[in-house]
């Protein structure tokens, strides 16, 4: 079970730069979804941020079932300048790869709580760490596409593009570089040192949801 | 004394890297630190469970080397220490006295002799360098004051120049130097043409470099880091030089020659040079000579 939170009214209002195209994902059981405070948020983000289109789907995290979902309106997706996804950890990811072009933020955090995680193909992973990166790192996640979970850039170990402990696997921040490069988005990597929140008493706290 | 006091005085700034053997008795490395690197090194980098192979521990060996009157760099990973055990360590330098520290995510666990262990990153290399920031300011990563006086060192980083992703090599260091990260090593250099364009690059940063060496010992260890350490390239012609003579390279000369080539052709455009001999610290001595350090 996960689940995901808002990111703060601030930060999506920053991150829904030019035209903006919003993604909600409905899916699965096992994911909490803050539907309402997310329908609010969208409403007031309306009003001050040009937002061409709000879709609500389900199961993005499924390529092909993304794929479909949106075909209908790739006019509008083509059009923006971003694609913001409220959705988990997966589902964001799945949505960054497909619009592979296109500038693709979480507008959510995503957390752990005890029990079944949602229908995840093997494709992509999320490691429900609370404080989603995506935004940071074009849409791929450092948590689960690295072997050290680093959030602060490679490591160095990299050999021919290839991940020290593992020279079957891409280097993760390799990918992130590149794909933020594809971007024309290399200057989000210059952020403060980050430093991961293991602890997360908010998760514990909504529980009872 | 702290390295960043003799960039500031504009000197070539040489340092050695010796390892900690597995076990405590060290009178071997004190030895040949006495006699090969006294004098000739500004300071003495000592690793930290190089290659994730478990050995005796870093700080110990700064200590006594500091007692044998070795100025010393205390390398500290991430891989084996989350953020409270290393902030303690770091404040157990300060109490010893080491006025350097050489911040590193380090080698993932699995590439050493204990690849079972669980490993740690709960920092990097970055946040580890903010982490020490912090502390020099007077509180800890999480916010906490410091008592009494807080502790001062040099931070150093390392960054690789000779990397295929140079360009991501680039964007790291930036981040390095403003988490703090006051000078930095780097890793081998066999190709000072890249080398000279990556220091084109890194000089905006106004963050003193030095450039690192391995000493080539024979072919065989040369393929081995071409096939398996990052960042590493020994280019064609040097195997070959190396094939040449296998009396000559064997000898260490040939190993000796193409370091200090190397440093020759570099000096100009960086501030030091850090030499990692893996256990050819006798052979520093005639590097340094032959390149007029
Ligand atoms: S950064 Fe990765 S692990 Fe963390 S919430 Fe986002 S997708 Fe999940
Ligand atoms: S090589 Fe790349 S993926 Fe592997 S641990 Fe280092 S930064 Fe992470």
């Amino acid at each position: 079970m996960l689940i995901t939170q808002l990111k703060s009214k601030e930060t999506i209002e920053s991150l829904a730069k030019g035209k903006t195209f919003i993604v909600n994902c409905h899916g699965c059981k096992e994911v909490y979804f803050a539907e309402h405070e997310a329908e609010e948020l969208q409403k007031e983000l309306s009003e001050t941020n040009d937002i061409t289109q709000i879709v609500t789907t389900d199961y993005i995290c499924h390529p092909d079932n993304l794929a479909l979902q949106l075909k209908k309106h790739m006019d509008k997706i083509k059009d923006a300048d971003t694609v913001i996804v409220f959705s988990c950890g997966v589902g964001i990811q799945t949505v960054a790869k497909y619009l592979d072009d296109k500038r693709v933020y979480s507008g959510c955090d995503t957390f752990p709580l005890p029990g079944f995680q949602g229908v995840t193909p093997l494709q992509v992973d999320c490691a429900q760490c609370g404080e989603c990166y995506l935004n940071y790192t074009g849409g791929i996640c450092p948590i689960t596409s690295c072997s050290k979970s680093l959030v602060n850039g490679q490591c160095g170990g990299a050999k021919d593009g290839m991940c020290e402990v593992d020279k079957e696997m891409e280097c993760g921040w390799e990918r992130i570089y590149r794909k933020l490069e594809k971007l024309n988005k290399l200057d989000t990597l210059k952020y403060e040192p980050k430093v991961r929140n293991y602890w997360h008493p908010d998760a514990e706290q909504t529980d009872a949801e | 004394m702290r390295l960043t006091e003799f960039f500031d005085r504009g000197e070539f700034v040489v340092t050695a890297e010796v390892g900690p053997p597995k076990g405590f008795h060290i009178e071997h490395l004190v030895e040949e630190a006495n006699e090969f690197l006294k004098g000739r090194v500004h300071a003495v980098n000592v690793t930290d469970n190089q290659s994730s192979v478990m050995r005796l521990g870093s700080l110990a060996t700064c200590k006594v080397l500091k007692d044998n009157g070795l100025n010393t760099i205390f390398q500290v990973t991430c891989r084996d220490r989350n953020r409270i055990a290393l902030q303690s360590d770091i404040l157990s330098a300060a109490l010893l006295g080491i006025d350097n520290l050489l911040l590193l995510t380090g080698d993932h666990t699995t590439l050493g002799d204990h690849p079972q262990a669980k490993p740690v990153f709960d920092l990097d290399s970055v946040s580890l360098t903010h982490a020490v920031k912090r502390m020099e300011e007077g509180f800890d990563i999480a916010g906490n004051a410091i008592d009494g006086e807080f502790p001062k060192f040099s931070k150093g980083a390392v960054v690789s120049p000779c990397s295929d992703s140079v360009d991501a090599q680039l964007a790291k260091m930036e981040q390095k130097v403003k988490a703090g990260v006051e000078y930095f090593q780097t890793q081998g250099v066999y190709e000072p043409e890249k080398f000279i364009k990556f220091m084109d690059k890194a000089k905006q940063f106004g963050v003193p470099v030095q450039l690192g060496i391995i000493i080539p010992k024979n072919v065989g260890m040369v393929r081995y880091m071409n096939a398996n350490v990052a960042g590493v390239h020994v280019p064609d012609d040097m195997i070959e030089e190396l094939k040449a003579d296998k009396e000559k390279t064997k000898a260490g000369i040939t190993g000796v020659e193409i370091s200090a080539r190397i440093i020759k052709e570099c000096k100009d455009y960086c501030q030091g040079v850090h030499i990692m001999a893996l256990g050819w610290e006798s052979k520093i001595p005639a590097i340094l000579d032959q390149a007029g350090l």
